[in-house]
């Protein structure tokens, strides 16, 4: 299957997810220019990490005039998975494809640390092949991911079951002192109502090889794989 | 025209603007005379450090280009090339903490990727005032926010480096950053203009007004009145940087450029005089097609613009639409500003007509020399004499309880939370260090690795310097700096290739000052040389003093090693209960210069550790075969603190895993307890522990005495206690839990009432 990375001019972890789409999985990956309106048959869209735009106005504020947008919205319409991490997830909030938006984080400083993530929703393309309750340890990397919705919207994120991950502490517990940034309900990740739109926080392309000291960010890959219905060539 | 009064404004003495005078055959006007101030700064001619630094080791087999370039690069295999340099950006962070290091981690980016390298890490050597003095943490958080808020941006990841806290620096920090960056060896870019009529263009952020003058700030003193110098400093756009870093990448990749350069200290000034003087040509330009971010700007004040995140590049001759199409591509107009001419001029013109014509030789080549009269300094003798014995009379040396049992165990928890030593997570957190995926050895565990895609192998790099060592002893200071940073380095596994340094010192027109600076580059030479490790670059910072107190003279130095497999890296902690823990090297209970000393006695005194750099190197190249090997578990120098302090951090981080050693004490003192803390607190230099499963010991401890290296099995990992016996004592037996808040906590509690 193939991974369409898009490309802003301020992302930079977008060489990292393709080196893990390419590298670790095997599989074809390509590089989405911004300004170009193709997602060149992408089977799986992902909206990298970065600051697209310099983001001096807002995280992802500016990114979702770029050309690029257009098909993936369309794409996300007609159910295509997207993953939006870190930068990616903040443009998916700009850009009204997921509900919420992000603030600076408590404490007010940027935090680069591993953390772990509890596996709340197994029904998305970017979590069919985890277990509910599974708790990952994977990086952050941000300074605006401080999750904030209206109690409204919140509600309906819960009600509707779009949390798709939450800080926890090692064993799953949902802990103050686990939630390196402050957000709402320990939101770290989310998904449209459609569910086939999945942004989060965490960067699980750094943490997909023993190496780099973590592969708990496999299982986000391994799912929309098998999502996909590709067989993993590794 | 030119009266004293604008000679001082610019940094000139009288028989420097005679000097210039002569050359020119002619007064200069004020556009010239502004050049001439920059370009003959000390920061950009290093008139008084250059004929020190000649004497400095920079060749190699490994070496593919040297200093006077952009940054150095040395080979790593694979034809591929490490391009590296650390640079200070000192004066502007003490006047603006947040942009004068923002701005000084650009600087040091531009410098790499305008070699034609894309930058994949970054280190920084940091010194403050006390953490408790006014005014510190300030300037901390403003630096470590700036280096985060400019590194997290651009997506290059922060990997390691070092931070000292000394009452020395309070009036003048030190702020250095390192970067280091891949290329093809094949297609390094050099900083040169040539070809009679090419296009020179200017690319990037459009010139202001701030940062006139920026180098020749960085040339002198501090006083009551800096603060006014603030629109002295520049204000980085990370983003900007970013689109100039990819673009100038993507236009290297077709072969269309002649050369290029970053414009840094003194702007449009330098690049143009030096990218003319190295292609032994000249440059004219029209400071009207300059793109400009203010109205009214004088030819002056754009060529002498610090505006940041600015290249200047000549294009080959029929190549120029494919330069200006890239540039274009991500939203960057390359406009054409002159061209390269043969007469060896810099030529600035303003709407066509003449404005300053100065001969690039008499900016470069011509800059005053000096070979300025040095003295040891008066303070020096009496501070290198240490009675040891004396020491007995302070209430607190060493034990500060009468129990036999644990006697030292508080002072080795204080040394734990001394700021120097105690983790700096709060400080690294902030940076992202994981971005581009290359990480394997995370900030805080010893020297930072990065893997290299592609191949088998990852690049360690260190960066070390003691200002109090080099405070007592400026030559053996330097000297130590340099083996500590190769050999942590070394204790990763890698193979110490090469270094780059920058030398933090006072003001150099005074004796001592130049004194110190001329020992330090003779003792890094020494060590450089014996340890393999020339220098391919760097920068010199003098005029670090505020108010006449000069810093602690501060040569820091950057070291970057090759290992060939980068799955064996080794890091700092103990990985498991039950293996054998190993000292390599010698300890001698030295305590000249040591944390022990000014944290427990309150000296600064003494002569900093020996060092036999013989039996360094043999240790460094033990170090890299058993690692090759795969026979070492972890491996940590010993440096600040001493043994004690580098048992203890083998413990932390790991989930808890204690250890059990036996030392012998010190014999440097009668006291006993003395003795024991000389032992355990001493810093030694070339010492390394090591932990090895128990069927490799007898094979590590037949390589090290083959290797000619000290080794002694001294204890092993285990349990949940850090328990040191000295001499048969039991002098520590902490829980690692509270050694380890005592040390992961100390530095967050001064922020602790700021954080929300």
């Amino acid at each position: 299957m193939k991974f369409g990375i898009v490309v802003f001019p301020g992302s930079n972890c977008d060489e990292d997810a393709f080196h893990a789409a390419k590298e670790v999985f095997g599989q074809e990956a390509e590089y989405l220019w911004h300004k170009d309106a193709d997602l060149k048959g992408a089977d799986v869209v992902i909206l990298p990490g970065g600051f697209a735009h310099g983001d001096y106005l807002r995280t992802g504020a500016m990114a979702r005039f770029s050309p690029i947008m257009n098909p993936v919205r369309a794409f996300a319409e007609r159910g295509g998975p997207v993953l939006g991490i870190c930068n990616g997830f903040q443009i998916l909030l700009e850009a009204g494809l997921l509900p919420g938006a992000m603030l600076r984080n408590k404490g007010l400083q940027y935090r680069c640390e591993h953390v772990h993530i509890r596996v709340e929703q197994t029904d998305t393309p970017f979590t069919s092949g985890a277990s509910a309750g599974t708790v990952l340890r994977i990086p952050i990397g941000h300074g605006e991911g401080n999750y904030f919705a209206p109690p409204d919207v919140l509600q309906q994120l819960e009600a509707s079951r779009q949390v798709v991950f939450r800080y926890t502490d090692a064993q799953g517990r949902i802990d103050e002192a686990a939630n390196p940034n402050g957000s709402v309900n320990a939101i770290a990740g989310i998904c449209s109502q459609q569910r086939n739109v999945v942004g989060m926080m965490p960067h699980p392309e750094r943490a997909c090889e023993a190496l780099l000291g973590g592969v708990d960010g496999c299982a986000i890959f391994a799912s929309v794989l098998r999502w996909v219905g590709s067989p993993l060539k590794v | 025209m030119i009266d004293s009064q604008a000679l001082e404004r610019h940094g000139l003495k009288p028989d420097e603007y005679e000097r210039i005078v002569r050359f020119m055959g002619r007064e200069p006007n004020l556009t010239e005379l502004g050049i001439f101030s920059v370009m003959w700064s000390e920061h950009c001619s290093y008139k008084s450090s250059r004929v020190h630094l000649k004497t400095l080791p920079t060749d190699g087999p490994q070496v593919l280009q040297g200093p006077g370039e952009n940054a150095g690069a040395v080979d790593i295999g694979d034809v591929l090339a490490a391009v590296f340099k650390i640079e200070s950006h000192n004066h502007p962070s003490f006047i603006e903490p947040y942009q004068g290091a923002a701005t000084g981690v650009g600087g040091i980016i531009r410098d790499i990727f305008t070699m034609g390298a894309r930058p994949i890490a970054l280190l920084n050597s940091l010194r403050f005032g006390a953490l408790d003095a006014p005014g510190t943490r300030r300037l901390l958080e403003g630096v470590v926010a700036g280096i985060a808020g400019y590194g997290n941006s651009i997506g290059i990841p922060t990997v390691g480096g070092e931070i000292a806290f000394e009452p020395s620096y309070a009036g003048n920090p030190l702020v250095n950053v390192f970067c280091l960056g891949i290329a093809r060896a094949s297609d390094i870019v050099k900083g040169v203009a040539s070809g009679v009529g090419n296009s020179v263009y200017y690319v990037g952020a459009k010139t202001g007004r701030d940062g006139i003058h920026g180098a020749t700030m960085a040339s002198a003193e501090f006083d009551e009145k800096s603060a006014e110098k603030r629109p002295a400093v520049q204000v980085g756009d990370p983003f900007m940087e970013k689109l100039l870093l990819e673009a100038c990448l993507e236009v290297m990749q077709t072969d269309a450029l002649v050369g290029i350069q970053d414009m840094g200290a003194a702007g449009l000034t330098c690049s143009t005089t030096e990218m003319g003087s190295r292609g032994g040509a000249g440059v004219e330009l029209d400071v009207a097609l300059v793109p400009q971010r203010e109205t009214g700007m004088t030819p002056y004040e754009i060529m002498l613009s610090e505006s940041q995140e600015r290249m200047l590049l000549v294009a080959k001759p029929g190549r120029e639409h494919e330069v200006e199409r890239i540039f274009e591509k991500w939203d960057l107009h390359a406009v054409r500003i002159g061209r390269v001419t043969d007469d060896g001029m810099l030529r600035v013109k303003e709407n066509g007509k003449v404005v300053a014509e100065i001969p690039n030789r008499a900016l470069t080549d011509e800059a005053p020399l000096y070979r300025r009269p040095m003295t040891e300094p008066p303070y020096l003798r009496e501070a290198q004499a240490l009675d040891v014995d004396a020491l007995e009379k302070n209430p607190y040396f060493g034990a500060k309880s009468d129990a036999a049992e644990n006697a030292h165990g508080p002072v080795l928890l204080a040394l734990l939370a001394s700021p120097t030593i105690a983790s700096k997570r709060w400080v690294y957190r902030q940076y992202d260090h994981m971005v581009r995926t290359n990480t394997i050895n995370l900030p805080g565990m010893g020297a930072g690795v990065v893997r290299i895609k592609g191949t088998d192998r990852a690049l360690a790099m260190s960066v070390d310097g003691n200002g109090r060592y080099c405070y007592l002893d400026p030559y053996r200071g330097a000297m130590l700096a340099v083996a500590e940073a190769a050999r942590n380095v070394a204790c990763s596994g890698a193979r110490p290739l090469a270094a780059t340094n920058c030398l933090n010192f006072g003001n150099p027109e005074r004796p001592a000052i130049m004194w110190q600076f001329a020992k330090a580059v003779e003792g890094m030479g020494a060590a450089c040389r014996a340890l393999d490790v020339p220098i391919t670059g760097g920068n010199v910072s003098l005029y670090n003093e505020t108010d006449g107190n000069a810093v602690y003279p501060t040569p820091t130095i950057g070291v970057v090693g090759l290992l060939e497999h980068a799955d064996r890296v080794v890091g700092r902690r103990f990985q498991e209960s039950g293996d054998a823990i190993i000292l390599l090297g010698e300890g001698l209970g030295e305590l000249g210069g040591s944390e022990y000393l000014k944290m427990v006695h309150d000296l600064v005194r003494g002569l900093p550790p020996a060092l036999d750099l013989n039996a360094e190197r043999a240790l460094q190249q033990l170090l890299v075969a058993l690692a090759g090997e795969r026979l070492m578990r972890s491996a940590h120098d010993c440096s600040e603190g001493g043994l004690a302090v580098a048992l203890a951090e083998c413990c932390f981080e790991t989930v808890g895993v204690g250890a059990e050693v036996s030392i012998g004490a010190a014999a440097v003192a009668h006291d006993a307890r003395l003795n024991r803390a000389a032992a355990l607190f001493g810093e030694s230099a070339s010492r390394v522990v090591i932990s090895v499963v128990p069927a490799d010991v007898t094979r590590v401890l037949e390589q090290a005495s083959a290797a000619g290296v000290p080794a002694r099995l001294i204890g092993q990992t285990g349990g949940n206690r850090l328990r040191i016996a000295v001499g048969g004592e039991m002098a520590v037996d902490t829980a690692v839990t509270e050694a380890e808040r005592a040390w992961s906590t100390a530095i967050e509690q001064y922020f602790a009432k700021r954080v929300a």
